[in-house]
């Protein structure tokens, strides 16, 4: 498997990453690379080993379902870069 | 007479209680130092009027009789830790002027026990690097130099900044994550002990997310007990974070003993890599030897999928950033690029000015190894052998109760060097990052200089939650190494 442009390409949008010229020279070499180095992990056998989910031997808590925080819209809207009348704004989605 | 930036943090805690300076004078001199040492970049932010303000709080507090574990102490956070109404920006131009609403836990712990905070250190954008070269506020430069040889240094990464203003005297101490060496290595390149805790030992909750499954924060020091006393204030479960495991936390100084009688340390074979400099060997032998010195047995182990380690990473970090990175929308915080196109538009924009290469660069892999027709062949893969390197652990902690290793391949290296292609980079972390895959505590400490009188690190792996042991082990290191050197930049060194 080789990454070319057009996968480069095609994951940047995924990815929702506007490149420039010059990472889209640059980027598919260097990600090949990257990719052709860990495809030695195929060499592990790893048939009946499950993937880990977590490090810790542990059982995530419950707790109580209720209200702890809130009341703080205009923290929450602090640092947005554009806000109106306490919404954030973004471009027209719907025509 | 010894210079106030010289002592360390027990030395400097008790001679504030006995009345011999006030935090505000220790702060004061930590703050002269820092801007007298601003061509180290260090910090991305300097806090000097909330430094003395907290300060005065602080003698406040003591002659209440009220001291905090880290009353009156300045120190250094790196610029990954959320900040209440100081600029936090994980070193990346997206988060440019960002101003927390919010205190991270771990700070707000600090905090409470009377830390001083100096400023907000320079990092790798988003902790992703081993050199403190991708930050977009420019690259931190290590207090030591090559003898003989002006060029500048790395100081490791991704907490450059950090562990450079502890070894240059300009932070008495400095809060770093570690994600896959992000404590350790810099911590050896620049000559000082840095621990990164367990998984789960510290809150990651109003810490900027890099990989969620194995970040941790920890801290700098110039000692071990110092990083002790450090991380007793730090760690603590906190709801806030389901990951923050409720056990409780031990005292860790007094697991100082320098009794390592009988203990049994394992040396794994597999860290004897190809082209290790002989110094890093000889430095790791003397380990060996002091440690058998003290009573400890040492027992060769094996951990058969180190060498899997480094690939096995670089799926998983990138996966868990790419999603975690996916939050910089131009939305809601951070900078927005909108040429009056349409909401993708704005995304993409914003994101491809935003990130640095680097950054870029592992958004994308974690998107690809994520991506539809290559999940199973790549990130579950990468996980199932995650799964093993956890069971190498394991399998070995029936044998040994702590592990010893070098730190890193090599001493810290010139800035422009290593950079020819991503992986030679990535090798730095060849010794941390197996015990970050398996979220067991490490410590790095100096231990020796190579040829060129630069330092180099030994870490000390443990059980989990067994922190205690690292630091019995390490501190015993510690006092049979006589690490006395110090670099060429020093706070009281440019005073002179």
């Amino acid at each position: 498997m080789s990454i070319d442009k057009d996968t480069v390409k095609k994951v940047s949008r995924l990815a929702r990453i506007r490149l420039t010229d010059e990472e889209m020279e640059n980027f598919p070499g260097e990600i090949d690379g990257i990719m052709n180095w860990i495809e030695q992990l195929a060499e592990v056998d790893t048939d009946n080993v499950q993937p880990l989910t977590s490090v810790v031997d542990m059982q995530m808590q419950m707790r109580k379902d209720e209200v702890t925080d809130g009341d703080c819209r205009d923290a929450v809207l602090a640092n947005a870069p554009e806000t109106t009348e306490g919404f954030f704004v973004v471009p027209k989605v719907v025509e | 007479m010894t210079h106030l930036t010289d002592l360390t943090i027990k030395q400097a805690l008790d001679a504030m209680e006995k009345g011999e300076f006030t935090s505000v004078e220790l702060t004061q001199a930590h703050i002269d130092a820092m801007q007298a040492a601003q061509d180290l970049n260090a910090y991305i932010v300097e806090t000097p009027e909330l430094a003395l303000e907290q300060a005065a709080a602080s003698d406040a507090r003591r002659k209440t009789g009220e001291a905090g574990l880290l009353e009156g102490i300045p120190m250094a956070m790196k610029d990954l830790y959320c900040t209440k109404g100081v600029q936090t920006t994980a070193a990346s131009k997206i988060l440019k002027g960002f101003k927390p609403e919010y205190e991270s836990t771990v700070s707000q712990n600090m905090l409470n026990e009377g830390m001083v905070m100096l400023g907000k250190a320079n990092l790798d954008e988003f902790a992703m690097g081993s050199a403190n070269i991708t930050s977009h506020y420019g690259d931190v430069i290590n207090p030591w130099k090559r003898q003989g040889d002006d060029t500048n240094l790395v100081p490791g990464g991704s907490s450059g900044g950090s562990a450079a203003a502890v070894a240059a005297r300009i932070a008495m101490g400095a809060t770093g994550t570690d994600t896959g060496g992000s404590i350790r290595q810099p911590a050896a390149f620049c000559g000082i002990t840095g621990i990164k805790p367990t998984y789960g030992r510290c809150s990651r909750w109003g810490i900027i997310a890099f990989a969620s499954s194995l970040d941790q924060a920890g801290s700098f020091a110039r000692t071990v007990e110092d990083n002790a006393i450090m991380l007793q204030a730090m760690a603590g479960h906190d709801p806030k974070d389901g990951t923050s495991v409720n056990t409780p936390v031990p005292n860790y100084r007094e697991a100082l003993t320098g009794d390592v009688k009988g203990l049994r340390i394992g040396v794994p074979k597999e860290y004897r890599v190809d082209g290790m400099p002989e110094e890093v060997l000889a430095l790791w032998e003397k380990g060996i030897d002091w440690l058998k010195e003290a009573g400890a047995e040492i027992v060769e182990i094996s951990l058969p999928h180190t060498k899997y380690a480094l690939p096995t990473y670089y799926v998983i970090a990138p996966a868990e950033c790419s999603s975690n990175l996916s939050r910089y929308d131009g939305i809601r915080f951070g900078q927005r690029i909108d040429e009056g196109g349409s909401l993708d538009d704005l995304y993409e924009l914003t994101r491809g000015d935003g990130f640095g290469d680097e950054v870029k660069r592992r958004i994308m892999i974690g998107t690809y190894v994520l991506s539809a027709g290559y999940y199973d062949a790549y990130y579950n893969k990468a996980r199932k052998v995650r799964q093993l390197i956890h069971n190498d652990f394991t399998d070995a902690y029936q044998k040994v109760d702590a592990i010893l290793t070098p730190t890193a391949p090599s001493a810290a290296f010139g800035i422009g060097e290593n950079t020819e292609d991503p992986v030679t980079m990535y090798l730095n972390d060849v010794f941390t990052v197996p015990a970050s895959l398996a979220g067991m505590p490490g410590l790095s400490l100096p231990a020796g200089l190579d040829k060129n009188g630069l330092p180099l690190g030994l870490q000390i792996i443990g059980r989990p939650f067994d922190e205690e042991t690292v630091f019995k082990v390490s501190g015993l290191i510690e006092e049979a190494a006589q690490f006395t050197a110090q670099p060429q930049m020093t706070a009281s060194k440019r005073a002179a």
